[in-house]
C-alpha cells in the first residue's frame, strides 16, 4: 500500500478519534506502517472533531494528513469543514443522514447509512464508529476481518465486545451499492 | 526485541521513564502532556513507585527534587504555562545538582495560548528560563521510537551527571501515535553513591570529571543541600574565591563533558550541497522535504541535534564549511536559528522558515524555499 491518507470526521463523541487508532493499530498488526494524529479544540466535547491516519508500506516521515485519498464524514459540520484538498483519485464516504457536500463532486463517493446502521440495526448510536471501521476496512482492504476484530478487540471497553463486533460485522456486510 | 506495536509519544515517554527506573512522578496536568500523568498514574503503584497531583507545578517540581534526594528517580511533565512556573525550582536544582527529569510537551504560545496546537516556541526557555549562568542538558525527540529511548538517555544523563535534563517534546511528537519498536536491552545509570564510611562528608567537591558525589538521604552520611552558594561541605558563604569555584565548575560538569553528552542525526549529508536544520517535530517535515528535494535531484541533506544544549556545534561547524546553503526550519518564529547563525554564518548562506499559528510547516513550503537558495 502506498502513503494513504485517511481522514475521518464527526462531532466530539462518536468515537472518530478511537476509529482512526484502531485503523492505524490493525494496519501495524498487518505488519504495515501507520502514523495517527488528531486535531480538536479546547472544548471537552461537542465541537467539530477530525482525527487522521497514514497507512503505508515504508516508513513515514511527514505525520500529518495533507491531501487525504479516504474522507468519512458523520456530521453535516464536518461535511463542510473536512471534505477539501481531496486527491484526486480520493474516496468519500458520507453519512446517510448528511447532505454530499459540492467539494466530494468529481470524486467517488458512498452515501451510506452508518449512524442508521448502529442505532437500528445494531441498537445502539454509540457503536457508529466501529461500523465505520467496517466499511472503511472493506473499502482499503488494510487487513483481513480476522486481524481487524482481534485490533477491536483490544481497544474497546471490558463487556462490549458483543455489540461492537456486531457493529464491525454490520459495516463489514454494509451494501455498499452499484 | 519486541513486536512492532502502535504507540503515542507521551506513552513511550512514560515507558522509557519506567523503563530507566523512574519511581516517583508529581504534576500537575496540562495539555498536550496530560497523558504523561495519566500513564504515570496508572503505571507507578504497579512497580511499587509513587504518583502525586500536586496543586500547581511549582509544588510539582519542587516535590520532585525533594524525592530525588532520597535516591528515587523522579519526573515532572508539563506544557508551556506549567514549564514557566517550575523554572525557580529547575534553577534549584541546577545548583544544588539534583537529578531530575523535566518534560515539556510544547503547546502553541505565549501565556495559554493555543492548548491542543503544536509549537516550539520553548527552546530558549529551556535553555534559559530560569536565572544566572546555569548548566542544563536539553533533549529533543522526532519520533515516538526515539521518545522512549531519548526518556531513558535523559535519566542517564540526569543521574551521571547530577542534573536536571530538560525533555522538550512537542505536541506533534506527543500526541502522535505510529509503529514503535521497542528493544528492552538498554543501558541504566544510576547515581555514584560514597564508598566511605558514614559521616560527615564532602559532597560537593566533584570527581575528576567534575560531578559530585551526593549520598541519598538517609543513607548515614551528612552534608547540606542549598540553593545558595556553597563550598565543598554545601554550605553558604560568600566568599568570591568560592563562588568563582562552584559557579565554573557547574558550567565546566557540561561543557568539559559535552562530547559525552552531545547527540545529533544526519541524514543523507555525504554529498549534500543545501543542508536542512531542523529537531523534534520539525525534523519530521525535513526528512520528507530531503526525500522531495531529492526525487528532484537537488543534494539535500539533514542535520538533526537531539542534544539541543549542548549542541553537537562541531560538527555542525565542518558541515556549514562545506555545505554552504542552510535552511532551518521551526515550529516557532526562529529560537535555534540564533544558535546556527553563531556556528555557521560565517561560512554558510543561511534561510529560515517558522511558524508561529499551532500548523505544521508542509514540507512543500521547505522545498519551494531550498529550491530558490
Amino acid at each position: 500500500m502506498e502513503r494513504m491518507e485517511i481522514r475521518l470526521a464527526g462531532t466530539g463523541g462518536q468515537g472518530v478519534i478511537l476509529a482512526s487508532i484502531i485503523l492505524a493499530e490493525a494496519a501495524v498488526n498487518a505488519g504495515r506502517y501507520a502514523c495517527q494524529t488528531q486535531s480538536y479544540g479546547p472544548e471537552a466535547r461537542g465541537g467539530a472533531c477530525k482525527a487522521e491516519a497514514i497507512i503505508s508500506d515504508s516508513k513515514i516521515s511527514y505525520p500529518e494528513v495533507s491531501d487525504p485519498g479516504f474522507v468519512l464524514v458523520l456530521t453535516q459540520k464536518a461535511a463542510e469543514k473536512y471534505v477539501r484538498n481531496l486527491k484526486d483519485d480520493a474516496i468519500v464516504i458520507v453519512d446517510s443522514r448528511v447532505e454530499i457536500p459540492a467539494e466530494a463532486e468529481n470524486h467517488k463517493v458512498y452515501h451510506l447509512p452508518i449512524l442508521d446502521t448502529a442505532e437500528y440495526k445494531v441498537g445502539k448510536a454509540v457503536t457508529a464508529n466501529i461500523v465505520a471501521v467496517g466499511v472503511i476496512n472493506r473499502i482499503l482492504g488494510i487487513c483481513s476481518f480476522e486481524e481487524l476484530a482481534e485490533t477491536v478487540r483490544n481497544r474497546i471497553p471490558k463487556g462490549t465486545e458483543e455489540f461492537n463486533l456486531k457493529a464491525l460485522k454490520a459495516g463489514n456486510e454494509m451494501d455498499l451499492g452499484g | 526485541m519486541s513486536k512492532r506495536i502502535l504507540m503515542q509519544g507521551n506513552e513511550a515517554c512514560v515507558r522509557g521513564a519506567l523503563k530507566a527506573g523512574m519511581r516517583f512522578f508529581a504534576g500537575y496536568p496540562i495539555t498536550p502532556s496530560t497523558e504523561i500523568a495519566e500513564g504515570c498514574a496508572v503505571e507507578l503503584p504497579k512497580v511499587g513507585g509513587k504518583f502525586v497531583q500536586m496543586e500547581d507545578e511549582i509544588a510539582s517540581m519542587a516535590a520532585v527534587i525533594g524525592a530525588s534526594v532520597t535516591g528515587v528517580k523522579a519526573m515532572t511533565a508539563t506544557s508551556g504555562p506549567g514549564f514557566s512556573l517550575k523554572q525557580e525550582n529547575i534553577g534549584y536544582a541546577s545548583m544544588a545538582e539534583i537529578p531530575c527529569v523535566i518534560v515539556d510537551v510544547q503547546r502553541s504560545g505565549p501565556s495559554t495560548g493555543l492548548p491542543t496546537s503544536s509549537s516550539q516556541g520553548d527552546v530558549m526557555q529551556s535553555r534559559w528560563g530560569t536565572h544566572g549562568d546555569h548548566p542544563i542538558i536539553v533533549l529533543s525527540p522526532s519520533s515516538v521510537s526515539e521518545t522512549y529511548y531519548l526518556a531513558i538517555r535523559a535519566f542517564n544523563l540526569a543521574e551521571k551527571y547530577m542534573t536536571p535534563v530538560i525533555f522538550l517534546m512537542d505536541e506533534m511528537i506527543g500526541h502522535l501515535r505510529e509503529t514503535v519498536e521497542i528493544d528492552d536491552n538498554v543501558e541504566i545509570i544510576c547515581r555514584k553513591q560514597p564508598d566511605a564510611p558514614e559521616g560527615k562528608f564532602e559532597a560537593y567537591k566533584g570527581e575528576e570529571n567534575l560531578v559530585p558525589v551526593l549520598p541519598v538521604f538517609g543513607s548515614g552520611h551528612y552534608y547540606n543541600i542549598t540553593g545558595l552558594t556553597h563550598n565543598t561541605w554545601g554550605f553558604p558563604t560568600n566568599n568570591r574565591a568560592v563562588a568563582n569555584e562552584l559557579n565554573s565548575r557547574l558550567l565546566n560538569k557540561i561543557e568539559n563533558n559535552r562530547r559525552d553528552i552531545e547527540a545529533w542525526d544526519e541524514y543523507l549529508t555525504d554529498d549534500a550541497e543545501i543542508l536542512i536544520i531542523a529537531y523534534g517535530g520539525s525534523a519530521r517535515v525535513g526528512e520528507d522535504a530531503v526525500d522531495m528535494l531529492r526525487r528532484k535531484g537537488i543534494k539535500a541533506g539533514m542535520y538533526r541535534p537531539i542534544t539541543i544544549w549542548p549542541m553537537a556545534e562541531d560538527r555542525l561547524r565542518e558541515l556549514s564549511q562545506r555545505i554552504k546553503k542552510i535552511l532551518v526550519i521551526e515550529h516557532n518564529n526562529g529560537q535555534y536559528l540564533h544558535e546556527v547563525e553563531r556556528v555557521a554564518a560565517d561560512d554558510a548562506e543561511i534561510e529560515f522558515i517558522g511558524r508561529i499559528n499551532g500548523a505544521f510547516i508542509l514540507p512543500e513550503e521547505v522545498t519551494e524555499k531550498a529550491e530558490a537558495m
